[in-house]
């Protein structure tokens, strides 16, 4: 769980770090706390999982990754495990989960994002994909981003 | 444009930031560059939306939260309206049109795991579209790169 600190911590970098030289003795001077107690606590913040990292999220459109496809497949809950990391590990999956299947409206439990230069280049990765499931997967399906509605990521309330 | 130096700005940066006082400068080092030109670019990529955040990644399950995915099949004449009521909510941290029947995909990251299920009912009410909860029941894999 995360204390009263640990909160206004969270809340001052949701928006994000401040492109400044020392931007960690801004937020904590904006907090009024020491910028080591900050760096502490931000430390104990990643051992504990609370950060993953401190880094940039691209726009993939931007960078010419415009083709973004969320490959998802039906694969036998007996092999998913394994397969599932196979599929992980691939260079070109960003993201790859198992999720709960929602019958009937929604058959896969398998989901992993795929991007590329332009959807020829995703239907040949899916086809990678496709290959290494062989016929552990029963049925199978792209949904293609055609918008991003909305990017803010996590965003505490005022008060919890 | 982007110029070789910024891609390999990009590249290094999706990874972790050194926790230090000068995480830039640290950065700024590795890449061979000065600390005040790795900013002006950072500063213009994020402008330029090239980066859309810089900062940390929060996960709000190890907060006690939770995060899922959630897909509602919205139709075409009522996409605009019902998207200003999804995105409404602060507990939508990502909302993605999609090529499919379930045409609206988005993650709900809030602070409680019961806060899901609270905020899904609630787009339910408000919208009268049934809204399908496809939590993580495994992660593969955890990184999130692009090469530049």
């Amino acid at each position: 769980m995360i204390d009263a600190t640990d909160r206004q911590i969270i809340r001052a970098l949701q928006g994000g770090l401040p492109l400044t030289p020392t931007p960690y003795a801004q937020v904590a001077y904006d907090l009024g706390l020491l910028e080591s107690d900050l760096l502490e606590r931000l430390a104990a913040l990643k051992t504990r999982g609370v950060i993953r990292r401190i880094a940039a999220a691209p726009n993939h459109y931007k960078l010419g990754m415009t083709s973004n496809g969320m490959t998802v497949w039906d694969v036998e809950d007996a092999s998913i495990t394994k397969l599932g990391a196979k599929i992980g590990a691939l260079p070109f999956v960003t993201h790859c989960y198992q999720r709960p299947r929602a019958l009937p409206d929604w058959p896969y439990n398998l989901f992993a994002m795929v991007h590329g230069t332009d959807r020829t280049e995703v239907e040949e990765k899916r086809a990678e994909i496709a290959a290494i499931l062989g016929d552990a997967c029963r049925a199978k399906d792209i949904l293609y981003s055609t918008r991003i509605l909305k990017k803010t990521g996590l965003r505490l309330k005022q008060k919890g | 444009m982007l110029d070789q130096t910024d891609r390999a700005i990009l590249n290094r940066v999706q990874d972790d930031l050194p926790l230090t006082s000068h995480p830039y400068a640290a950065v700024a080092e590795e890449l061979g560059l000065s600390e005040a030109e790795l900013l002006t670019r950072l500063t213009r990529m994020k402008e330029d939306r090239v980066i859309t955040r810089f900062g940390p990644f929060f996960d709000a399950a190890a907060m006690g939260g939770a995060f899922c995915l959630c897909a509602m099949a919205v139709p075409a004449e009522s996409f605009e309206t019902v998207l200003t009521k999804v995105n409404a909510h602060p507990e939508v941290a990502h909302n993605y049109e999609r090529t499919h029947r379930l045409n609206m995909w988005f993650v709900l990251a809030t602070e409680t795991p019961e806060g899901i299920k609270g905020t899904a009912d609630a787009i339910e009410q408000e919208t009268g579209i049934k809204v399908l909860c496809f939590p993580k029941l495994q992660e593969f894999f955890i990184g999130f790169r692009v090469a530049a």
